[in-house]
């Protein structure tokens, strides 16, 4: 099995909902609690395992705004796993999920460094680095009904954008989303292989203009003169 | 693979359902409690509302359950300080109950009116204005004066029905979707899922909104239009539709009064009315007989235009022909358009063809016998799958509520109201254009009100003034300067109190309001009014009770303080005799049922209110021995009737909970909601689903239900007659009271057109564009709109300052870089803000988002917190008065038709601030902590348990790295 999200760049209208699930869920999670730092002060920052960035593309009138949810895409080849001096960074053989075991982590940063994608954080407090889980203490716990086994952001996602799924089974819903829509990697480039994949905004829906000749006022009303409708 | 631990002790666990109030939103939430406290909120997939999803905020409710700014206590102001030094000693409810009550006590036994009751973003208008109404003042209403009101009145007086809560988009069928202006504050996540909808099957999302963020970021096509320029645009279209006989005639000529009969006699007193015969019925033109007929009857044919003299020599026109005679003058060309708009005429003859095209070419039709008013079969709903929001971009401005109209002309032409894949009603609603619903206007002692405080007034007889016109309500609302503020003109009671103008008054109570801060225009001088004391040292305003859960900036200037409880701990009903969350597919309603007990001082208000009641003896609320009736609000809620059979929770009524909708009250009510996970949802049969304004069954239901007076069809007003009454009276020619002052009367005469039509908002007109050149509006942030009460911890880190958002070329023109501090200054005042350059911003507009900016030491933040030192308030810029006048009294800044806040009419200008200069301004001096409030953590490790950690296997490192 090979877990992961797929995006949609195309319905995301950046509310942040996923974001906040994802903070609420895991703050009691198995990496819980997540620290606020300030909660209320000066500064206020915490541990979080997603976030949106958003981007505007195009100059002004032809601008469009996209949104970009990140958080840890569970590369195939993933580095901060290569670079972990402990061994608490890893990929689970049997359904690739990057996990850090909090027991090992010395918050050395090293995985942080080596990822590109922003998605590891170092909790200040516990002093160890915090990353999705894919809501792993979900997904499994089989005293969930099966409709609740998805991770927090994807339930909660108000526009639909986030699919959870296996992109190792070729029919499933992630799988045929990022065939049947074009999904791409994030910096593919880097050759991480990244799971988790985004849709690109769909074409711009068209509309057809209807075809009528336009008429002056007083040719509509020569035209409409004898325009009756039984109420 | 190692198996993994057991993460969650189930056992442990209970999952609770409620509803969301982290916004206006209501969506169905489930709770789930773990040693008493919140471990996790989710949207609850049965929910009619959300169906599972839920957004930001509701995310953050255990946060807002959280805050250290929770109120502990009833408070009294501290003897000796200053009201608004935030000085307060605590006291037992009892002392603060004793002390309300007798003051009420003895209002209510003098002057009712001396009670002015004031709620914000609450969810319980029918049981505030219950409360208003049996204490026997005028003086209530909620928030709509400054939030929506031109959007629900411009509804109401032309479609029956409105945005947002009274109907929705077909979100299943519609192919065309116009959003206008901002709309993320109404609604959160029924606009998400339908706006996902929209994008699944293909149809194409057009947003006109200055600024592109929000919802806009997804459209396909965004239209960056100047501010309060909406009516032009949307009169535009019509132009264009007219012009191309782009219009559904069998709906417009059956359904508005497009064909009725409009008296053409200049300078007379029936002058733009509708042509009636003896029985008071609308006169058309019947064609084959070639004579007026009544104009409401069934099978009367009718015609749609011409000129015709009636048998009594009156000149009359169809409505319709005013209507094209208007619409189709180059007045409203799309190239006139144009330079008002800023949009290009090509883009809206282009949007106006692409909306013909897909009403008239891609209609929708739904196999479905119905029957209509008259009792005709039909065998199908045709729709016309166009459809339109709109919010608060076109509603806060002084030219919104015709705005709106001009919105509703242009559904109505393409005949896609309450049909499938348009502009679906939400039961209770469509409702009499408008509701036959007048404003109480007499007062006495120890006397409930006739009627409601709030009404829809149709001609000046209703309006709620003295025998020499002047205003009977504190916030003139009804009054000539704002004759159908159906929802009050909040953001002026305190500067009409404190002035004496129309009168003082002596109590004034605020439930969730906070008007000492992003509540009020001018919140500087508000506050400064809330101080001001007469010439014995007395303050002007005797009184003032604030109610709300959290320590907002206006519990600093309470004389009372009564600590509200959050939405987790209380029982609440959203009920369809207030604000209706209904579905168009049929009536919903809910409730809210703690899920935590409350570990303060605290009482719900409504538990509150009922008590107060009681003490009060109001007689809706004692027996005939004068004792209190209900125990409580919960009882209350059960067991009050507004009439026989309908109350407050429209589910499992009847004694054994087995009808709906109308029914004697059911004493286990409650617990059936409980265990439908606190909502009822009522499902129409499918033939009682669309044209509901003429549908039979449906309005046949919707009288015996107890939402219609009668099953008589829902004419819409493309023409308003209302607005022509009191226009004549502004011309000296109404058959009834008319104005004294010259410029209401001239009000009346400009701004009362039964036409919509665009005017200049009122603001704009007034200051000169050279010195203010740019306009500047707020918009609502997705992921903290209504629910800044608490400056949630999670959601500050998303958003702790506000920005002044310009376009980037605009600024580059102006020496403006990002990230640089500027001022910004209108005819009010000025603040000091940072700027942030964006593409998505028209560039005649600056921007920021609403109410991010906080006072220090309130909201449970420390003092240094960005939101009070870096994050700023539009407020400040914007007066609640318009500008001076020669010999006569300001007028509020406002629609003058609906009295709605004229917030987004702002004109400023912006300029570089000195380099020392890298904060906000004004600055106001930190409140102090309050009685017995914790301090706010340093750190937050909120859990309910203990983490359950997955360990990697030494075997796997060994075998794997």
């Amino acid at each position: 099995m090979r877990l992961g999200l797929v995006i949609d760049m195309d319905t995301c209208v950046g509310c942040h909902a996923c974001a906040v699930a994802c903070k609420q869920w895991n703050s009691s999670g198995t990496l819980g609690p997540l620290t606020d730092y300030m909660p209320y002060g000066e500064d206020p920052a915490g541990v979080a395992f997603n976030r949106i960035r958003s981007y505007e593309v195009g100059d002004y009138p032809h601008n469009k705004t996209v949104n970009f949810p990140m958080s840890c895409m569970h590369c195939d080849t993933a580095e901060c796993v290569t670079v972990c001096p402990t061994g608490a960074s890893y990929k689970r053989e049997e359904d690739g999920i990057v996990l850090v075991d909090q027991d090992k982590c010395m918050g050395c940063n090293l995985c942080a460094w080596a990822c590109p994608y922003g998605a590891r954080e170092l909790d200040e407090d516990s002093g160890t680095m915090k990353k999705c889980t894919l809501c792993v203490d979900r997904i499994y716990d089989e005293e969930l009904p099966p409709e609740e086994r998805q991770p927090a952001c994807v339930l909660t996602c108000p526009t639909h954008a986030r699919f959870f799924g296996d992109f190792d089974d070729s029919d499933s819903k992630v799988s045929r989303l990022v065939r049947e829509r074009g999904g791409q990697q994030s910096l593919p480039e880097l050759g991480y292989n990244p799971v988790n994949h985004y849709l690109p905004p769909r074409n711009k829906a068209r509309a057809e203009q209807a075809e009528a000749p336009a008429m002056s006022l007083q040719e509509r009303l020569r035209q409409w003169v004898d325009k009756a409708v039984t109420r | 693979a190692a198996a993994l631990p057991r993460f969650e002790d189930h056992a442990r666990q209970e999952r609770k359902f409620t509803t969301c109030y982290m916004c206006a939103c209501r969506c169905g939430i489930e709770v789930t409690l773990e040693n008493g406290q919140p471990r996790y909120i989710r949207g609850n997939p049965n929910h009619p509302i959300n169906r599972g999803v839920l957004c930001a905020k509701g995310n953050a409710g255990i946060m807002k359950q959280l805050s250290p700014a929770k109120l502990r206590n009833p408070l009294m102001r501290k003897p000796g300080s200053e009201r608004g030094s935030g000085e307060f000693v605590e006291v037992s409810w009892e002392e603060a109950l004793d002390t309300l009550t007798e003051r009420l006590r003895e209002i209510r036994a003098t002057d009712p009116n001396r009670l002015a009751y004031f709620t914000g973003r609450d969810q319980m208008q029918a049981l505030t204005g219950l409360w208003a109404q049996q204490f026997g003042t005028l003086n209530w209403a909620a928030h709509g004066g400054f939030c929506s009101v031109n959007m629900a009145a411009a509804g109401l007086y032309t479609i029956g029905q409105s945005f947002w809560e009274f109907a929705d988009p077909d979100w299943d069928r519609t192919r065309y979707f116009l959003l206008w202006g901002v709309a993320e504050d109404h609604a959160s996540n029924p606009i998400k899922l339908g706006i996902e909808k929209l994008k699944r099957r293909g149809a194409k999302f057009v947003a006109i909104n200055p600024v592109r963020t929000g919802y806009q970021a997804v459209a396909d096509e965004w239209v960056p239009i100047r501010p309060g320029t909406d009516a032009m645009l949307a009169l535009a279209m019509c132009h264009v539709l007219l012009a191309r006989d782009l219009v559904d005639w069998e709906f417009v000529g059956r359904y508005t009064n497009a064909p009725y009969l409009v008296i053409q006699n200049p300078g007379q007193s029936d002058d733009g009315l509708i042509a009636r015969d003896g029985d008071g019925n609308p006169l058309a033109w019947d064609p084959e007989q070639g004579g007026p007929v009544n104009g409401a009857e069934a099978g009367a044919t009718r015609a749609l235009f011409g000129e015709y003299t009636l048998p009594d020599g009156r000149r009359t026109k169809t409505a319709m022909t005013l209507i094209a005679e208007r619409y189709l003058d180059e007045r409203y060309s799309p190239e006139q358009a144009a330079e008002v708009c800023g949009v290009p005429a090509e883009t809206i003859e282009r949007l106006a063809l692409e909306m013909g095209h897909v009403a008239f070419n891609e209609t929708v039709e739904i196999p479905c016998a119905w029957t209509d008013w008259a009792g005709r079969e039909h065998d199908s709903f045709v729709g016309r799958p166009v459809s339109m929001h709109a919010m608060r971009g076109i509603s806060a401005h002084s030219n919104g509520f015709q705005s709106c109209r001009a919105i509703h002309l242009l559904q109505v032409l393409l005949g896609t109201i309450d049909v499938p894949g348009g502009h679906r009603a939400k039961p209770p609603f469509p409702r009499p254009t408008p509701p036959a619903i007048k404003p109480a206007k007499e007062t006495a002692p120890n006397t409930p009100l006739a009627g409601p405080p709030l009404g829809f007034p149709t001609a000046p007889e209703d309006l709620v003034v003295d025998a020499e016109g002047r205003p009977l309500r504190i916030d003139k609302a009804y009054s000539w300067e704002a004759p159908l503020a159906n929802h009050g003109l909040m953001h002026m009671v305190i500067n009409n109190a404190v002035n004496g103008d129309p009168y003082p008054i002596d109590t004034l109570i605020l439930f969730m309001a906070n008007m000492a801060w992003n509540s009020s225009m001018n919140a500087g001088s508000t506050r400064a009014l809330l101080q001001a004391k007469d010439e014995n040292g007395d303050y002007k305003l005797p009184f003032l009770v604030v109610v709300d859960a959290f320590h907002s900036e206006t519990v600093n200037f309470a004389d009372l303080v009564l600590p509200d409880t959050t939405y987790l701990e209380r029982y609440d009903c959203i009920s369809l005799l207030d604000r209706p969350i209904s579905e168009p597919d049929g009536p919903c309603d809910a409730i809210r049922a703690p899920v935590i007990e409350p570990d303060r001082n605290v009482r719900p208000w409504q538990e509150v209110m009922v008590e107060l009641a009681g003490r009060l003896g109001f007689p809706a609320f004692v027996d005939d021995a004068g004792a209190p009736k209900y125990d409580g609000y919960k009882d209350f809620i059960a067991r009050w009737e507004k009439a026989p059979g309908v109350g407050f929770l429209a589910g499992w009524r009847g004694r054994d909970g087995d009808t709906h909708l109308r029914g004697e009250p059911n004493p286990d009510q409650w617990e059936r909601y409980v265990e439908n996970e606190g909502f009822f949802q009522y499902h129409l049969p499918e033939h009682m689903r669309f044209y509901r304004f003429a549908n039979r069954d449906y309005l046949e239901w919707a009288r015996d239900v107890g939402f219609n007076p009668s099953a008589e069809p829902i004419v819409m007003e493309l023409y308003s007659e209302p607005l022509q009454r009191f226009r004549l009276a502004g011309q000296g020619l109404y058959d009834g009271p008319r104005p004294s002052d010259p410029a209401d009367r001239e009000r009346l005469v400009r701004y009362f057109d039964p036409l919509p039509g665009h005017y200049q908002p009122l603001e704009q007109a007034q200051v000169d564009d050279d010195s203010f050149p740019l306009h500047a509006v707020t918009q609502r942030p997705m992921h903290m709109y209504h629910s800044w009460d608490s400056q949630n911890a999670w959601l500050r880190q998303i958003t702790a300052q506000n920005f002044l958002f310009m376009n980037r070329q605009r600024a580059v023109q102006m020496g403006i870089g990002d990230g640089d501090w500027v001022w910004v200054a209108s005819r009010n005042g000025r603040v000091r803000a940072q700027v942030q350059l964006m593409e998505g911003c028209q560039a005649d507009t600056v921007w920021t988002w609403n109410a991010i900016g906080k006072q220090a030491g309130n909201w449970g933040l420390s003092p240094d917190a960005p939101e009070a030192r870096r994050g700023f308030l539009l407020n400040h810029l914007i007066s609640e008065l318009l500008p001076e006048r020669e010999q006569a009294p300001r007028h509020s800044n406002s629609d003058p038709i609906t009295g709605q806040a004229a917030w987004y009419d702002l004109r400023v200008r912006v300029t570089p601030a000195g380099p020392e200069e890298e904060d906000t301004w004004p600055q106001f001096e930190t409140a102090p902590p309050l009685p017995g409030q914790p301090p706010a953590p340093e750190q937050l490790r909120y859990h309910t348990h203990e983490p359950v950690r997955i360990h990697r296997t030494l075997r796997d490192i060994l075998m794997r790295k």
